[in-house]
């Protein structure tokens, strides 16, 4: 179990005030400038050896990501950071918490990152439905203005930066980053075509990069701490700490910081009080929020909850969601449930997400209640494939691979559903 | 220049070209419903997937992919097979397949594609979705249930013609093509969405459900609503012009029309003259050619005979009636119906020379008494063009809407002789300065000015011609060209109180003076010109005869006959040899050969499609100086600027409800 010196986030569960003087006797804000002075390719490599991946979903390495921005602005474009606090993925609750309790630690982070990717200003683009939180960071940010942390000449660094907070209208399809630039520019929230990448023409044509809340607030902590300290967690390649959000049927849902790899029964039985009904009562694990192909029982318990051991399992660390059913859970009814959501949420831009995710949905509500024929389970595999990847981006992949889970793991459930249902129905018409 | 593979064939692709246009240089199909050239990509449909190497392993929208060095594409594999095959399907599960009732019909993308690329059958089970009906005004018809969302005409908006009128609401499946609150698309050239639309959800208003395109006879023809000169496609059906539609000519039109050259031609089966007429009694009677041409003989005009040309008339008609006015002696003739007498003595100075095509280069444009929208729609996609690229462009003139950021200088002409240093040092600074004098400014003899200024500015330099006059008379620069002008213009016409005076379609003309003539009118619809008229001769209009039209670049262009004149009426230069005839003069041709041949001897340039070269640009009057204001442009009436457009029930529709006589009838009730 992660020891209590080593967790980032001090103040995850708001027993302290998160305001500036609160933040600060954390350790927040003390002295950035010496952070800064290590100038822009320092912090970058470090971040690069610290091994963190990108923490809303993908995992792409940070630092990586960091240095495709330009070094020097060759058209005298100015460079962005946006920051995602867009969290819409049902399951994922972990940016809500750092934004209400330790909005400084996003802030200097901001600027930190800000810095070290030669970033003129950071936008935050926080969802639509954070009515609160929207008002605590924007009054974190004011306090930070307020004592020339941000702004000019930042925490006396000689550097510029500012800091927007700008409210999303409550799309899930504004989590995908160049949607997300898309709507920051007053458009309709639609994913651009790549390439070109946001690194290159991104927010107003300007380079651009998108972090997640998760991947930002960490940064501070990391370079005070060093990058070997954040490396000691976790195993090669998944390092680092990552806040977990377990939900659904343990007896005690919450969100917990805790070191990349700990095998999901530590993080059940540790924190969350254990399955309800016991681990025997465990059906399947959505692990990295809805977009996650289920994992059965039997595969989940002892897995490492890290990127490469969840996509062994052919599913994936995603935001570390942890949506945890037990048996009493309507499997199918879940999945397709989720099936709604994508079709709701699909920006109608590309003809298989705008298309498929209603067609999915539809025949999910089908098998939901048996009215089927068997070999449309095989039909819908087919249409989910004909989704996953021919879509701009990836809600397509994120709508079908919920389903494609659910057949793998669970096809005699849907085989029971429509011969029972079939068999009712050959009574009745006899 | 990359170079790529095709399937396995090894080319070389321009650079920037992207993976579609690779693999179309390499004569493979690719189909696409989003992608169009002239548009901005948008890479939705997901229809032109293919298969790349390097690359994710998933298939990639070519439209969007640049070709680079080295890549492998493959469009016949199993993999791109089975994605089109899948797009296709997506496509089809929301469509209603209505194609028996659909009039895209025939020429639809969608139906031609899923034949080639499309699975056998459905296996979609569930319903369908519906989507409910707009309203996009006069011209556009809508069944957005067919919608299959590829956004060209929402790009086609924005980025061409410059207004936002059409967008996008809602998502996912609910997303839907309209216009703000259902309100009318309204600018000059809204109908080409419906070219542009690959299925049936905008189709034609005025069109719908008249013919199927395979029963139409198509005619290459020209447009005559402007001097634009618009390529177009006249698709008949018996004796019927059924519909006209763009030709791609990259000079001129590119592929779009204005809403007028498309839509005004139900104008030519109403209010046709089909009868000759004589005025008996103060009325017009029909009556017979025999009859006719008698009392035109009967007034022994002698070399008292004058021909005044109308806006829409083919060089050949104007050439027949010089022929035959020269034969009599005379020399009386005009084509600046309404009273213009600008200086003609060199046609490089009255003539659009930077080119359409050119002017999208300009830096700096100075428009000058033109509401360029109304008279010369295709014009100013031209120079939303050129501003997107950086241009700056000041106007002289009472305020109009421009599709681009453009500067008012005000109405008062003497500000071409000193402008605002800041407009001078635009003009200055430019590397491709141009000016653009419309018929506002030529009626106020303004024309000299605008050489002078051209002077100042150096507008026609090395390799740079940036002086241009912008007509709105299809018929202009060729009557220019075979001489149609007088020094004084119709004035001169008048002072020499000509016994006859021969209208050829002139319904702009003041009549007025010419009270004491006998007044013959040789046109096609009854209008103000053969209200006015003594006798009438119907005549051909331009679907109906072959004919040579000069666009305001001097473009040289031929235009076919599409259709037979109706009833009585004949093509206009058997008219004119009839009368010869009638005179006892001889024209020295008898076929429609023969004119042509003796019209280019005279004027060679007229045969020979193409740009006319009008020589060197003359030197301009270094006292010109323009007084007065601008207080109005000619054109009053986008949709009712000439005798076939008057005559269309649907130009009047879109006159009443676009141009704001709607408004006038709701106030009525």
């Amino acid at each position: 179990m992660l020891a209590d010196k080593d967790r980032i986030f001090t103040n995850l569960y708001g027993f302290q005030d998160w305001g500036l003087k609160a933040a600060q006797q954390r350790g927040d804000w003390d002295d950035t400038k010496a952070l800064i002075a290590r100038g822009h390719d320092n912090i970058i490599e470090e971040m690069k050896a610290s091994g963190l991946r990108g923490r809303g979903g993908a995992g792409f390495p940070t630092g990586l990501k960091w240095s495709f921005m330009p070094k020097e602005s060759k058209d005298g474009r100015p460079s962005f950071l946006v920051i995602n606090a867009d969290e819409s993925e049902p399951g994922s609750c972990k940016d809500r918490e750092i934004i209400r309790h330790d909005p400084h630690k996003l802030i200097e982070g901001a600027l930190v990152a800000g810095y070290a990717m030669r970033a003129r200003a950071a936008y935050i683009y926080i969802r639509g439905e954070y009515i609160r939180e929207a008002e605590t960071l924007q009054k974190a940010v004011d306090q930070a203005y307020d004592q020339g942390l941000i702004g000019r000449n930042a925490c006396k660094s000689g550097y510029d930066f500012d800091v927007f907070v700008h409210r999303g209208a409550g799309a899930y399809i504004c989590g995908e980053e160049t949607a997300m630039i898309e709507s920051l520019e007053g458009k309709k929230g639609q994913p651009r075509l790549k390439p070109p990448f946001p690194a290159g023409a991104g927010l107003y044509g300007c380079p651009t990069t998108v972090n997640n809340v998760e991947s930002i607030a960490v940064v501070p902590t990391i370079l005070r701490r060093g990058a070997s300290w954040f490396a000691s967690f976790g195993r090669e390649n998944n390092k680092g700490t990552k806040l977990f959000q377990i939900s659904g049927h343990v007896n005690k849902p919450c969100v917990v910081e805790e070191a990349l790899s700990i095998p999901f029964s530590e993080l059940i039985e540790k924190h969350c009080g254990g399955i309800t009904g016991g681990k025997d009562n465990l059906l399947a694990v959505i692990p990295g929020g809805s977009s996650v192909p289920l994992v059965p029982a039997e595969q989940i318990w002892d897995a490492p909850m890290d990127f490469d051991g969840l996509k062994d399992l052919g599913s994936g660390l995603g935001t570390a969601g942890v949506i945890v059913m037990d048996k009493s859970t309507d499997i199918v009814r879940a999945i397709s449930r989720i099936s709604y959501f994508y079709k709701h949420e699909s920006c109608g831009q590309c003809t298989p997400c705008r298309e498929g995710t209603g067609w999915m949905w539809r025949m999910m509500e089908r098998l939901r209640t048996g009215d089927a024929a068997i070999e449309e389970i095989d039909m819908l595999q087919q249409v989910t494939k004909q989704v996953e990847g021919h879509t701009i981006c990836a809600l397509g992949d994120a709508a079908a691979w919920p389903i494609q889970g659910l057949i793998r793991h669970f096809r005699p459930e849907l085989e029971r559903r429509i011969e029972e249902h079939n068999a009712k129905f050959a009574e009745a018409a006899e | 220049m990359p170079k790529v593979t095709v399937d396995g064939q090894e080319i070389d692709v321009p650079d920037g070209a992207t993976v579609l246009q690779a693999c179309e240089l390499a004569g493979k199909e690719i189909p696409r419903f989003c992608y169009h050239e002239r548009l901005s990509i948008a890479g939705n449909c997901r229809m032109c997937l293919v298969e790349v190497k390097p690359g994710p392993p998933k298939p990639q929208a070519s439209c969007a992919l640049p070709a680079t060095e080295g890549q492998e594409i493959r469009t016949d594999s199993q993999m791109v097979k089975t994605a089109r095959e899948g797009v296709m399907e997506f496509l089809l599960i929301n469509h209603p397949l209505d194609c028996p009732i659909c009039d895209q019909g025939g020429e639809c993308d969608l139906q031609d594609q899923s034949i080639a690329y499309g699975r056998g059958a459905t296996r979609y089970e569930e319903n369908k979705r519906a989507v409910t009906e707009k309203y996009m005004g006069p011209l556009i018809k809508t069944v957005m249930t067919r919608c299959i969302h590829c956004t060209r005409c929402v790009r086609f908006s924005e980025e061409i013609a410059g207004v936002d009128e059409i967008g996008a609401v809602g998502r996912g499946e609910d997303m839907q093509i309209t216009t703000y609150l259902e309100q009318a698309a309204e600018h000059e050239l809204s109908a080409n969405v419906i070219d542009l639309c690959p299925v049936g959800a905008l189709t034609s208003r005025p069109y719908a459900f008249e013919a199927r395109p395979w029963e139409l006879k198509k005619t290459l023809s020209i447009d005559v609503s402007d001097a634009v000169g618009a390529n177009i496609r006249l698709d008949s059906r018996g004796r019927e012009v059924m519909r006209a539609l763009p030709r791609i000519n990259d000079d001129v039109n590119e592929e779009w029309i204005s809403d007028k050259a498309r839509y005004q031609v139900d104008g030519l089966s109403k209010r046709r003259l089909d009868k000759v007429f004589m005025r008996k009694r103060g009325k017009l009677q029909p009556a017979s050619w025999d009859e006719a041409f008698k009392a035109i003989a009967k007034a022994k005009p002698g070399k008292d005979i004058a021909a005044i040309a109308g806006d829409m008339v083919d060089c050949e008609t104007m050439f027949a009636a010089k022929a035959l006015l020269k034969a009599c002696g005379s020399k009386l003739i005009e084509g600046r119906q309404t009273g213009m007498d600008y200086d003609v003595s060199n046609l490089a100075a009255v003539n659009f020379n930077s080119t359409f095509a050119g002017i999208e280069a300009a830096d700096a444009i100075l428009i000058v008494g033109s509401h360029i929208r109304w008279e010369a729609a295709l014009v100013n996609v031209r120079i939303r063009k050129a501003v997107k690229r950086g241009a700056k462009v000041f106007v002289v003139g009472p305020y109009w809407d421009t599709t681009y950021p453009a500067e008012f200088l005000g109405e008062d002409l003497s500000v071409l002789g000193k402008l605002p240093k800041e407009v001078a040092e635009a003009f200055k600074g430019a590397e491709r300065p141009a000016i653009i004098m419309g018929g506002a400014a030529l009626a106020r003899g303004a024309l000299g000015a605008g050489l002078a200024f051209a002077e100042k500015f150096k507008l026609v330099r090395d390799g740079w011609k940036g002086f241009n006059v912008l007509h709105f008379s299809a018929a202009r620069m060729g009557g220019l060209m075979l001489g149609f002008a007088q020094k004084g213009g119709m004035k001169d016409i008048v002072k020499a109180k000509p016994k006859v005076v021969v209208s050829l379609g002139a319904d702009e003309m003041d009549f007025e003076p010419f009270a004491d003539a006998l007044k013959v009118y040789i046109g096609h619809h009854g209008d103000k010109g053969a209200h006015a008229a003594d006798i009438v001769l119907p005549g051909a209009s331009y679907a109906e005869k072959d004919g040579t039209y000069v666009n305001t670049e001097g473009r040289v262009q031929f235009a076919e006959k599409a259709v037979f004149a109706p009833g009585d009426a004949r093509e206009d230069w058997t008219i004119l040899r009839a009368l010869a005839d009638a005179l006892g003069v001889n024209v020295g041709f008898d076929s429609f050969a023969q004119l042509q041949g003796a019209m280019i001897a005279e004027v060679p340039a007229l045969g020979e499609e193409g740009l006319a070269d009008y020589g060197a640009f003359p030197k301009a009057d270094a006292k010109a100086k323009a007084e007065g204001t601008i207080s109005a442009y000619p054109i009053r009436d986008f949709y009712l600027t000439n005798p076939i457009a008057r005559a269309s029930s649907v130009m009047q529709q879109c006159s009443s409800e676009l141009l704001g006589g709607g408004e006038l009838a709701e106030a009525a009730e």
